[in-house]
């Protein structure tokens, strides 16, 4: 492999790796506080907003069921918006954060009501507000489920930033297809294919070590 | 009552349901908590007992009454008001509702956070009830790692970081082992004792009331049915549901070899009458069932039977077998000594 593959494997890597943390940090702010409240707002729930809660659930819905690469495509408008142009890698970034907020605000809703109804009694009878019961009983309890969402997230991302060569998004996939299949370098597609799979198992392994980290239930309550 | 520290007012909880009558938790209930004092609510599940508790700090709304603690109406307190009183009010709960991930320190610290008490603060009052529920080893170590009662001894703890006037006990030793349920109840009198603190329980379980309680009320179908001094309750217990909980609290039950046989009617004439005899305070000491035979020459067989005490007063119940053409004879001889008898059925 020449020089200059080699230069281009390494470029498309960063790319990727820039397009994934920025998308899942993005995506982590927006769908990391959507998933809490999500998780606290159907009726007779902390922060009871059943209408809006509904409104949510349906735009998470939406922006899930549509498929990634259609995604890319129908949302150019808003990424020019936002970006000031809808094409490369810096533009990629805003429909894999579109992308990557749902899932992780349904992630974190998820682990979230996995926490014990006892703790937020225990917390409302010592006259803890609302927002207190979420930073300091709901979020820490849920700590192990949401890192472990989030790496299920990152995992994904990684896996949708291949398609956004489709409007200039370079990266890893993006040189799969142009190099390893349009110009039948299968050692290319090869070396692609390697890259990720030693990028998902580094996120993987890191992920799970963070979550056991934070998980301090009995070892009985763990991986079952 | 002045000196009450909890005082329910005409309390009635209704539970609306979809398309048919409304459920009552609790009807029309008139309780005083006395000051200082620990009382306990026993009922069966589903009487009540968890909605009448949960009144107290608010984390249940009345349909009707109030329900006064510290001379502040809590059914009328809202926001930062109702959160202030709930700081006066500690509560520890049947599965403890203790934080997996903070440590014993950091669970006993969380109410105070959350009081917003100073850092500088906290440490020295988390060591201080730390020493106070005797955990001094486990400070560092998180739940996951304790026995059942040590984690009801951090979640007293944590009950009383904010120093409440009042501590409310959610089946508190429902979870937990005989000899565990014994350390933690001595730890409640202890605490009640020392701290001068109301606590106002709620059990199935008379052992409980028997142990430590001063007070009671028998709560059934949202109605409390009987209430006072626990002696007096139980020395004269007037209600059906109260009797039935005080033949729990002697565990004395009919054994297996007779109740196999018995009838709810004597079937020949050398049919024997089981009876139950429940004495208390002086009577628990004397020799009635000699006098029965003596007096009135009737003779009795003891099948079961054991004394206990409430607070400092022995309480008793004996199980017997006697001639069932005699029994209304024997129950009222015994009725005139001041002792509770009930046929519970026939043998033969």
């Amino acid at each position: 492999m020449s020089a200059n593959l080699i230069a281009l494997l390494w470029d498309s890597t960063l790319q990727t790796l820039y397009m994934v943390a920025m998308s899942s940090l993005f995506g982590t702010l927006i769908g990391g506080p959507l998933g809490v409240f999500l998780a606290t707002s159907r009726r007779g729930e902390l922060f009871s907003a059943p209408a809006l809660n509904a409104a949510l659930g349906l735009v998470a819905n939406a922006a899930r069921s549509t498929p990634f690469i259609i995604l890319v495509v129908a949302i150019i408008p808003f990424t020019r918006w936002i970006a000031g142009t809808s094409i490369g890698t810096t533009a990629a970034i805003v429909p894999l954060t579109i992308a990557a907020a749902p899932f992780i605000a349904r992630l974190v809703e998820a682990s979230i009501r996995e926490v014990d109804g006892g703790l937020i009694e225990a917390a409302r009878a010592m006259g803890a507000t609302p927002g207190q019961i979420v930073r300091k009983v709901l979020v820490p309890e849920a700590m192990p489920g949401i890192v472990l969402g989030l790496t299920l997230a990152v995992v994904s991302l990684i896996g949708y930033s291949a398609m956004v060569g489709a409007v200039g998004g370079k990266g890893l996939g993006d040189l799969g297809i142009r190099y390893g299949y349009q110009r039948f370098m299968p050692e290319v597609m090869a070396a692609v294919v390697i890259i990720l799979i030693v990028l998902v198992q580094i996120v993987q392994s890191l992920g799970e070590w963070i979550a056991a980290r934070f998980d301090k239930r009995a070892p009985r309550n763990r991986g079952r | 009552m002045t000196e009450a520290a909890i005082s329910f007012q005409g309390v009635t909880r209704l539970f609306p349901q979809k398309g048919g009558r409304d459920v009552v938790a609790l009807d029309d209930i008139w309780l005083d908590v006395p000051q200082g004092a620990i009382t306990g609510i026993i009922g069966r599940s589903g009487a009540g007992k968890s909605t009448l508790l949960r009144l107290v700090n608010g984390l249940e709304r009345p349909s009707s009454g109030q329900v006064i603690v510290a001379d502040r109406d809590v059914t009328q307190a809202e926001g930062a008001d109702l959160r202030a009183m709930r700081r006066e009010v500690g509560m520890i709960f049947q599965h403890f509702n203790l934080l997996a991930s903070r440590t014993v320190a950091g669970n006993i610290a969380l109410p105070l956070e959350i009081a917003g008490v100073p850092q500088s603060e906290i440490a020295p009052r988390v060591a201080q009830l730390i020493e106070l529920v005797g955990l001094g080893a486990q400070a560092d170590r998180y739940p996951a790692e304790l026995s059942g009662g040590q984690k009801q001894r951090v979640g007293i703890a944590r009950a009383l970081a904010t120093r409440p006037r009042v501590l409310l006990s959610d089946e508190a030793t429902s979870a937990l082992d005989p000899d565990t349920t014994r350390q933690v109840l001595e730890l409640l009198q202890d605490i009640n004792r020392e701290l001068g603190l109301t606590i106002l329980l709620i059990t199935h379980e008379m052992a409980v009331v028997r142990d430590i309680c001063t007070h009671v009320a028998v709560i059934e179908g949202g109605r409390i049915v009987e209430a006072g001094e626990t002696y007096a309750v139980f020395s004269r217990p007037e209600h059906p549901t109260t009797r039935s909980f005080l033949t729990g609290v002697t565990g004395v039950a009919v054994p297996g070899f007779v109740a196999g046989q018995m009838r709810d009617a004597p079937q020949s004439d050398a049919a024997q009458a089981v009876l139950q005899i429940t004495f208390v305070g002086d009577h628990a000491t004397d020799p009635m069932l000699s006098r029965l035979a003596v007096e009135c020459g009737i003779e009795t067989n003891i099948l079961a039977g054991a004394i206990e005490e409430i607070g400092p007063n022995p309480f008793g119940s004996l199980i017997v077998s006697l001639p069932a053409r005699r029994p209304a004879e024997a129950r009222a001889f015994l009725g005139e000594h001041g002792m509770m008898t009930e046929v519970l059925g026939y043998v033969g």
